[in-house]
Formats: structure tokens, C-alpha cells, sequence
């Protein structure tokens, strides 16, 4: 291809197009499986029938969806389908899939954002904590701590939460994303029950501050609270880890001892010089749970009804809805897989050691 | 006769001794390694956490005696109301349909070191086997079986499993099923970058120079020189699984209500989350039919995680001395 050595942006550029070509047989290879799946058992033509139509219509859409035809050229009608925005139809929620998709998506993110934030957060601070003190009772309890957190089951630690903070303690809702009983079944919001133009980005937490509604917002904050750390917890585990680790190997490094022996306070010498470097190895291990936390949602999400994607499939999985199954394994894997591509794009930019190839 | 004798007392000798000799280095190499374990706390810990889990598993008839003509792994019940801890006869109270907690967490134990012994060790072999063909052979061959493990790779495993479950009928078996598919790619992935290094190796070539045939070199020469990594991560691994295993039963697929799975049995008992029961005219939050099922899964998993870690540090040649 070009000889693109010498400039950096065009370097990405190639190496961003080249990665996402890249994605295309990956995508192509999920969708192939999933559907082998779709076929293996159950009706395939299931997916497209709602309850109201008789077997003349469920005829025509077997004929229409190519379902008489040989396996290999549904292949290629479904694919044709997908590519053009015709998903199928969710049978748990009575809409296409595209629909159900877009409808659950902002919950997910929201709370994925969220937790994603609490563990980078408590994850840096401790994984620094427990370097600079390394071989304390301080680095002793927060490494069990970030052990423990790996190893207890997701929905064992949601149960626990609820079982405290909101059945003992009463301090925070026990599911659900907002209080549909009382502030919005009595006094429901216009801009909630119409859709579209009053409730701009589906996000609850946006939404209420764009509305200056601060009632629902702080309702909405403490819906979240619980759900967001549950999912954050195991997050919190392994970047506490890689965090301490990375610190402890830069903290050895010359450059570390250069600025200690030019006199630099040690509060400057780790948070300015150490720190920074530290977090290079950390990035990548924030991006890639993101997927972990992608799965973590499906538990998370049942545990504490929360009306995101996760609860969305493990619904449609349990009632074998085929055109929910293939659509949500396709938009987590092209979400999983683009989250990858942006964690190695954010590394070569942070490390200019990284070469990108 | 005699000098026969002599002759025969002297070779056996010899024997001995070189016996001996190469026992020595491995008996010391041993000694080291249990030394470095005694010195590591953590994986103290842990190894005293997976023996205790393993022998409740192999002891569960005894701690935990079925009644005689029935299935051991179905929890007995009583079909009354969950009754709290100390309750005659239930130490740990029941759950769901009366179901006895102490004899589920028992009986459990077999449950989650058969399941994530099984999964762990068939996704071992498949992704040692096309692990080892793809770095070993290169070419076109490795582009294949490496795009097909990418595909694999790019749908997180709860996620894929859960697919995979919804197509199968919901029994522990097709659990185990989708776990193997959701398991042997990172194996693959870790044998084939294994096999890349040690491919290179001169005594690699010195076999090859002997005119072995390539299988034979792949599988005597190389493959048992990768297996120490995979150790570790298979340790590792068993904690993963018992932990996906049980969140798959926590959703709703595996095995049927009333059978001895600490997943199962956290999911069953989280009906009576915030109820209350009466037991002798006291009122009781149930907690213990989800607590107990759920310490049972912890000290499973952080058991394994401390081993995977410990021994870690003690296999990896570079982290020992």
C-alpha cells in the first residue's frame, strides 16, 4: 500500500481503515454463527410472526423471508435484511428489534457510563494508594479487596446491596430507573409521555437536566447509585490491580529517581511524573472491560430490573425470541469489537513507544 | 556365581544411584516451589480454601447422607415456608419449597468441581490442539483457525453463552456446552503464541536435524514445554467458570429447580428477597436461603484465584529467584 512512514496522521488513518476492514469478516463470522444457531433449533420463521396472524399470513411471510428456501441462500436474504435495517421482530417487546434496540440502548450506556466512571475513579486512586504504600496494611487490605471483587458472583453482590442500602437501610430505591409510582405514574412529566421532541437524548439522567427538572433528576441519580457500583465492582478489582502494578514498575524507573534526586516534593514526583506513565496500561484495561461490563449488564440488569439491553436479552433468550437473540450478539459484538479498536487507537496515542502496524 | 551376584548388585546399585541422581534435581526443584507457597500468605489461603471445597465434595454422602433410592444431587424438601438456620434438622435453614440449604451447599461442591473441571479441560485440549497446528504449521492454516477464534472472541462470553444456551433445551449439560464454546479461545490464542516462541528453540531444530516427523515434534517437543502458562490460567479459569456457570442459573438457564447448584439456589431463594416468614411465632427476613449458596460460590472462586495466583508467581521462572 502507500508509504505512509513519515506522517503519524496518515500512519492512523491507515490503521484505523485497516482495523475496521478488519471487522467486516469478524462481524461477517459472528452473524453466520449466531444464525447457524437460529437454525439449529426452533422456527426460524418464529421470529417474524406476531400473535395476530393466521397461517395464510404466516405463509406469506415464510415466503416473503425466503424461508422455504435453501439454508445457505436465507443466509443471504437475512444478511441482505440486516444490512438494510430489517432486523426482525421482538417478540418480548412487541416492536422490531431495531426499535427494541434503540429503545433500551440509552439505559445501558447510561449506566455503563456510569460505573465505568466510579471504577476508574476508585480504581486509580486505590491501585496509587497501594503502590506508594506498597507492603502496608493499607496495600495488604485494598489488593483483598480488589481479589474479593473478582470473586464474588455479580448478582450475589447486587442482592447484598439491595439487602442493605434500600431493605435495612431504606436510603436507595431497590430497582427500577425511576420512582414509577410515585413521581411519574401520579405526576407524570409531559416531556416524558410524548416522545421525540421533549425528550432529546432517551438518557434519563440528561433528559432531567435538560428539562432543569431536578425532582426526576435526583430520583433518577439514586436509581442508579446501586446498579452502577454493583457493576462497577469487579471493574474496580482489575484496574486497582493492573493500576498498582504499572506504578509499582514505573516507580523503579530512572526518570522516577531523576526527579526524587532534583529535590521535587514526592507528591509532585507521583502524581506528575509516575502517575501519568501509569496510566497507559491502565487505559487499555478500562477498554477492554468495557466488554466484561457489557456481560455484567445482563446480570446487573436482571437483579435490579433495570430496562436496558442486558435485561432486554436475557428475557428474549429465556423465551427463545430468535430475532432478539441474533440482534442484540450482533450490536454487542460490533460495540465490543469497535471498544477494542478505540482502546488500541488511545494507546498508540498515549504511548508514542507503540508503533502502529 | 558369586561374581554373577556381584555384578547383579552392582548394576542394581547403579541404578539406584542414577535414579537417585535424577530424582535429586526434581525433589529439590519441588521442595522450592512448596517452600515459595509456605512464603506466599495469599496462596496459604487459597489452597486452604479449594481443599476445604473439595472435601466437602467428596465427603458430601457422608456430611450430607441422601435418602436411600433417590437422586443425590435433588435437594430434599419439605414444601413449607423457608425456616431460619438452627430449625430441627437444617443448620442452615431451607429455601424455596423447604428445600434444605446445608445439604444444597454441600452437594453443590460436586456440582461446581465437576463442571468447571469438565469445561476447563475439554476448552484446554481444543485450543491446545488448534493452538499448536497454527503456530506450529503457519501459513494459511493460522490465518483460518486465528480469524475463526477472533470470531469467537468478539462476543463477550456471558453474552455468547446465553445464545448458544437459548438454542439448546435448558439442562446443566448444554450449560457446560456453551461454556466449552465460550472457553477454548483465549487457549488457542495462548498455545499458538507459545508455540511461535519455542518453535525457534535449538532443540526444536536438533529434533527436526534427527529427522523426526513434524507431528512428533509438536506434540513431544514443543507442546509440554507450553503447558505451564496454561496451568496457571486454567486455575484461573476454574473460578471463571464456576462464576458464568452460576450467573447463567441465576438467569434462568441450567439445571431445574431443586437441584443442588449454589447458582440455582441463590436465584430460587430471591423470591423471598424482601419477605418475611414465621417460624415459631418470630418473624425473619429469609436472607439465609441466597446468603449461604452465595459464601459458597465466593469461597470457591477467591480459593481458585488465590492458587491461579500464587502459582503464578512460583512456575514463572523469572518471577522466582
Amino acid at each position: 500500500m502507500f508509504s505512509t512512514a513519515g506522517d503519524p496522521v496518515l500512519r492512523l488513518r491507515t490503521f484505523v481503515i485497516r482495523r475496521l476492514l478488519l471487522l467486516i469478516p469478524v462481524l461477517l463470522g459472528v452473524s453466520l454463527f449466531v444464525f447457524a444457531l437460529t437454525r439449529i433449533a426452533g422456527d426460524p420463521a418464529a421470529a417474524y410472526i406476531t400473535e395476530k396472524m393466521g397461517p395464510q399470513q404466516i405463509a406469506i411471510i415464510k415466503e416473503q423471508f425466503h424461508l422455504n428456501a435453501p439454508i445457505p441462500e436465507q443466509y443471504y436474504y437475512w444478511l441482505d435484511g440486516v444490512v438494510h435495517g430489517n432486523w426482525g421482530y421482538s417478540k418480548v417487546d412487541g416492536v422490531p428489534v431495531t426499535t427494541a434496540i434503540a429503545n433500551h440502548f440509552p439505559a445501558t450506556f447510561e449506566l455503563t457510563l456510569v460505573s465505568m466512571v466510579i471504577a476508574v475513579v476508585i480504581g486509580i486512586t486505590m491501585g496509587t494508594i497501594s503502590a506508594v504504600r506498597r507492603d502496608t496494611a493499607v496495600d495488604h487490605s485494598t489488593r483483598m479487596v480488589a481479589l474479593a471483587g473478582v470473586a464474588l458472583p455479580i448478582f450475589v453482590l447486587g442482592l447484598i446491596m439491595q439487602y442493605i442500602f434500600s431493605y435495612q437501610l431504606g436510603w436507595l430505591p431497590i430497582n427500577g430507573d425511576k420512582d414509577v409510582q410515585g413521581l411519574y405514574l401520579i405526576n407524570a412529566p409531559s416531556w416524558f409521555l410524548s416522545n421525540g421532541t421533549t425528550s432529546p437524548t432517551g438518557y434519563l439522567l440528561l433528559d432531567t437536566i435538560f428539562h432543569n427538572d431536578w425532582t426526576r433528576f435526583i430520583d433518577a441519580l439514586q436509581h442508579i447509585i446501586l446498579p452502577a457500583i454493583t457493576l462497577s465492582f469487579s471493574s474496580i478489582a482489575i484496574i486497582t490491580r493492573i493500576m498498582r502494578g504499572s506504578m509499582l514498575e514505573v516507580m523503579n524507573l530512572d526518570y522516577v529517581k531523576t526527579a526524587r534526586s532534583k529535590g521535587l516534593p514526592e507528591r509532585v514526583v507521583i502524581k506528575k511524573h509516575a502517575r501519568r506513565n501509569a496510566l497507559i496500561p491502565t487505559t487499555t484495561v478500562v477498554g477492554l472491560s468495557f466488554g466484561g461490563l457489557l456481560g455484567g449488564a445482563v446480570l446487573t440488569e436482571s437483579i435490579f430490573s433495570w430496562p436496558g439491553l442486558g435485561r432486554w436479552s436475557a428475557q428474549s433468550t429465556l423465551t427463545n425470541d430468535w430475532a432478539s437473540i441474533l440482534g442484540f450478539t450482533l450490536i454487542t459484538a460490533v460495540i465490543y469489537v469497535l471498544a477494542n479498536l478505540i482502546v488500541d487507537i488511545m494507546y498508540a496515542y498515549l504511548d508514542p513507544r507503540v508503533r502502529l502496524e | 556365581m558369586a561374581k554373577l551376584k556381584r555384578t547383579i548388585r552392582d548394576t542394581q546399585q547403579d541404578a539406584i544411584a542414577q535414579l537417585k541422581k535424577s530424582i535429586k534435581p526434581r525433589l529439590r526443584e519441588l521442595r522450592f516451589s512448596l517452600f515459595l507457597a509456605r512464603k506466599s500468605l495469599l496462596a496459604m489461603i487459597g489452597i486452604i480454601m479449594v481443599l476445604f471445597i473439595i472435601i466437602i465434595a467428596i465427603f458430601a454422602p457422608v456430611l450430607a447422607p441422601p435418602a436411600p433410592n433417590k437422586d443425590p444431587m435433588e435437594i430434599p424438601q419439605d414444601y413449607q415456608l423457608p425456616k431460619p438456620p438452627g430449625a430441627a434438622g437444617h443448620i442452615f435453614g431451607t429455601g424455596l419449597l423447604g428445600a434444605d440449604i446445608y445439604y444444597g451447599v454441600i452437594w453443590g461442591a460436586r456440582t461446581s468441581i465437576v463442571i468447571s473441571l469438565y469445561i476447563v479441560f475439554v476448552a484446554i485440549v481444543i485450543g491446545l490442539v488448534l493452538g499448536a497446528i497454527a503456530g506450529y504449521y503457519g501459513g494459511k492454516m493460522d490465518e483460518l483457525l486465528m480469524r475463526i477464534t477472533d470470531i469467537f472472541l468478539s462476543i463477550p462470553g456471558l453474552i455468547l453463552a446465553m445464545a448458544v444456551c437459548a438454542v439448546l433445551t435448558r439442562t446443566l449439560e448444554n450449560v457446560m456446552l456453551a461454556l466449552i464454546i465460550v472457553w477454548w479461545p483465549p487457549y488457542a490464542r495462548i498455545v499458538r503464541g507459545q508455540v511461535l516462541t519455542i518453535k525457534e528453540n535449538t532443540y526444536v531444530e536438533a529434533a527436526r536435524a534427527v529427522g523426526a516427523k513434524r507431528s512428533r515434534i509438536l506434540f513431544r517437543h514443543i507442546v509440554p514445554n507450553t503447558l505451564s502458562p496454561i496451568i496457571v490460567n486454567a486455575t484461573l479459569d476454574i473460578g471463571s467458570v464456576v462464576l458464568v456457570a452460576a450467573g447463567l442459573s441465576y438467569i434462568g438457564f441450567g439445571p431445574p429447580v431443586g437441584y443442588a447448584e449454589w447458582g440455582k439456589m441463590v436465584s430460587d431463594g430471591q423470591q423471598f428477597f424482601t419477605g418475611t416468614v414465621f417460624w415459631q411465632g418470630v418473624a425473619y427476613n429469609p436472607w439465609w436461603v441466597w446468603v449461604f449458596p452465595g459464601l459458597f460460590i465466593f469461597i470457591f472462586v477467591m480459593g481458585f484465584n488465590l492458587l491461579g495466583d500464587g502459582l503464578r508467581d512460583i512456575l514463572d521462572p523469572r518471577l522466582r529467584r
